[in-house]
């Protein structure tokens, strides 16, 4: 399949190395590793917004799911960190497959549902009466693991794997399909196509690369509170950046980063509250105005963004 | 020797919306190779007739039996395995993949018996070869039937069932659409052919149903039914309504 390999040796490969040598390059640690954790998670929204059309406003859950996940595993089984990552991945599956009946809902329904179920699973997890197993609100402190070198370079592994995902479903049968599903239901079954197992698995893969994403950054900051990990800002970045660029594409979420991640960092730091509301009202305007992102207008252009 | 059981079979099949019965006892049979006519007034359940034999919606009475076994409630994607499949009265087209592609995805999951289809050929049988690499968003309506129809064909389907794919043709091309479904008839497809208009029915069907109030009230070729008083009166009771 030359269209898979040209992709992954033409975006993949130079996009990891980038981030592989950029710490050599570059002071701030913690901002790369961010950018790390956007990328992926905003590739994680397009599998599962840009491939099937359902926009979940509650991902943030599965980051927060992988993140506690990998947490009580290093805490209570004293797990070592890959173990634990294995851990946070389950966790965030587990809560995918609880979540499948929300496949049923469609449009806005579906996405205040999965809001409020994320908001719920934050409810749970930092409930002082769960103190014992979650710290509760009082936060995780995992100082014995703290390794950020390491977490950095595995994060970057899961980047790849999930690029590689996206490569892979942007020239795969099964892309083609998920994609059929997000027209028009009813007649991807009428193409053979099994609608219901196409959807969960989409989700389910998108569970999977928040929840690892999760793991590995409470791996990276060693200390956070439920509020860290359950941030609706961690949702509504990762969405703008993929709408930005444009889903449905390999390039467009990774462009979104970039543009959008990189102004919030230049000049939003200092007023970050501002950059929630701008970014919330930005994705409405997205989804009405411009649902296919910068991709589409660099395709109106003739300019083809794999 | 008792002959060939049907292809399909429709035995007093029956599918209510809350309290309103859109078919209310409904039976006809289909052989291979046959094209059947499905008449009858705005809303007398002929759409509906074709939902349910393709598993959009899971009958509320009676069955329906394709090649010998009961089909009544299997989803959509089973039925095309297994060899069924339809066009839309509007048509639903994956509009931001292109033609190609939009076969390309049957051609992909309909497991086709015959194996994978020569997309390009199929293409040209409908005249949809020009448009190959357009998105489907750009065809025109009939076109965009057309390509459901293509995508129908894709999977290899042994029972067919098309609804209103005339419905707005010119006679140039409604001539052109009679001879591709007598044409997919002749190599053993069985064909139910929902439509309005008469002389179309009249030309390429076999046999029709007249329903009327998700009943049937005739069954016969198009000659004879055009003499059916109950035939006439409801078609003369739907035409003021319109
Ligand atoms: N999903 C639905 N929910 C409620 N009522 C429905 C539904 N689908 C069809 N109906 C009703 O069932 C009846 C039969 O509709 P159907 O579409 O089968 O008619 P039809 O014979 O195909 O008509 P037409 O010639 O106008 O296409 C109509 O009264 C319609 O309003
Ligand atoms: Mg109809």
């Amino acid at each position: 399949m030359p269209r898979l390999l040209r992709h992954t040796l033409l975006i993949l490969l130079p996009l990891v190395a980038a981030l592989a040598l950029a710490p050599a390059l570059y002071g701030n640690h913690l901002l790369l590793f961010n950018v790390i954790v956007f990328l992926t998670l905003a590739q994680g929204i397009n599998i599962i917004y840009g491939f099937t059309g359902y926009l979940p406003f509650g991902y943030v859950g599965f980051f927060g799911a992988g993140a506690y996940g990998f947490a009580l595993a290093v805490m209570h089984l004293h797990a070592l960190p890959l173990v634990a990552l294995a851990a946070g991945g389950l966790a965030a599956l587990l809560l995918g497959v609880l979540l499948t009946p929300l496949l049923r809902l469609s449009g806005a329904y579906f996405s205040i549902a999965n809001l409020a179920a994320a908001l719920a699973v934050l409810q749970i997890v930092s409930n002082p009466a769960l103190e014992s197993v979650t710290k509760g609100p009082y936060g995780i402190s995992l100082s014995g693991v703290f390794d950020p070198a390491l977490a950095y370079g595995v994060a970057l592994a899961i980047l790849a794997a999930t690029t590689f995902l996206v490569i892979w479903l942007r020239h795969s049968r099964f892309g083609m399909a998920l994609q059929a599903i997000r027209e028009d239901a009813i007649s991807a079954a009428m193409a053979g196509i099994d609608v219901v197992r196409g959807r969960v698995v989409a989700w389910l893969l998108a569970a999977l690369v928040a929840g690892l994403t999760g793991s590995v950054y409470a791996w990276y900051i060693s200390v956070f509170y439920p509020e860290t990990v359950f941030g609706g800002e961690i949702t509504i970045f990762a969405i703008v950046f993929a709408l930005f660029g444009g889903t449905a594409t390999i390039l467009g979420p990774i462009l979104g980063v970039v543009i959008l991640y990189g102004i919030y960092n230049a000049i939003g730091i200092s007023a970050p509250q501002y950059f929630q509301l701008i970014y919330g009202l930005l994705i409405m305007g997205l989804v009405l105005f411009l649902p296919n992102g910068l991709a589409s207008l660099l395709r109106r252009r003739g300019i083809d963004v794999p | 020797m008792s002959p060939e059981p049907p292809l399909l079979s429709v035995d007093g099949l029956v599918k209510r919306f809350g309290g309103f019965r859109a078919l209310d006892g409904l039976s006809f049979h289909l052989n291979p190779g046959e094209i059947l006519g499905l008449v009858g007034p705005n809303g007398s359940g002929k759409t509906t007739c074709i939902n349910v034999i393709s598993g959009l919606y899971a009958p509320d009475g009676g069955g329906v039996r394709f090649a010998g076994r009961a089909i009544g409630g299997l989803p959509s994607h089973r039925l095309v395995h297994l060899g069924i499949n339809r066009t839309f009265q509007v048509p639903k087209p994956f509009l931001s993949l292109t033609v190609r592609e939009n076969v390309a995805v049957a051609d992909g999951y309909g497991r086709n018996p015959r194996g994978p289809v020569d997309i390009d050929t199929l293409l040209a049988t409908l005249d949809l070869r020009p448009v190959a690499e357009r998105r489907a968003a750009e065809l025109n309506s009939a076109q965009q039937k057309m390509l459901d129809l293509a995508r129908a064909l894709a999977t290899g389907p042994r029972l067919l069932l098309i609804d209103e794919l005339a419905a707005g043709l010119n006679p140039a091309e409604l001539d052109r659409v009679a001879v591709q479904i007598k044409e997919i008839a002749r190599s053993g497809v069985a064909l139910l052919v929902v439509e309005h208009l008469m002389g179309f029915i009249g030309e390429i069907t076999d046999r029709v149903i007249v329903m009327n109030a998700g009943k049937e009230i005739f069954e016969g070729v198009m000659a004879d039914a055009i003499q059916d008083k109950r035939v006439v009166e409801v078609f003369l009771g739907g035409e003021d309504e319109g």
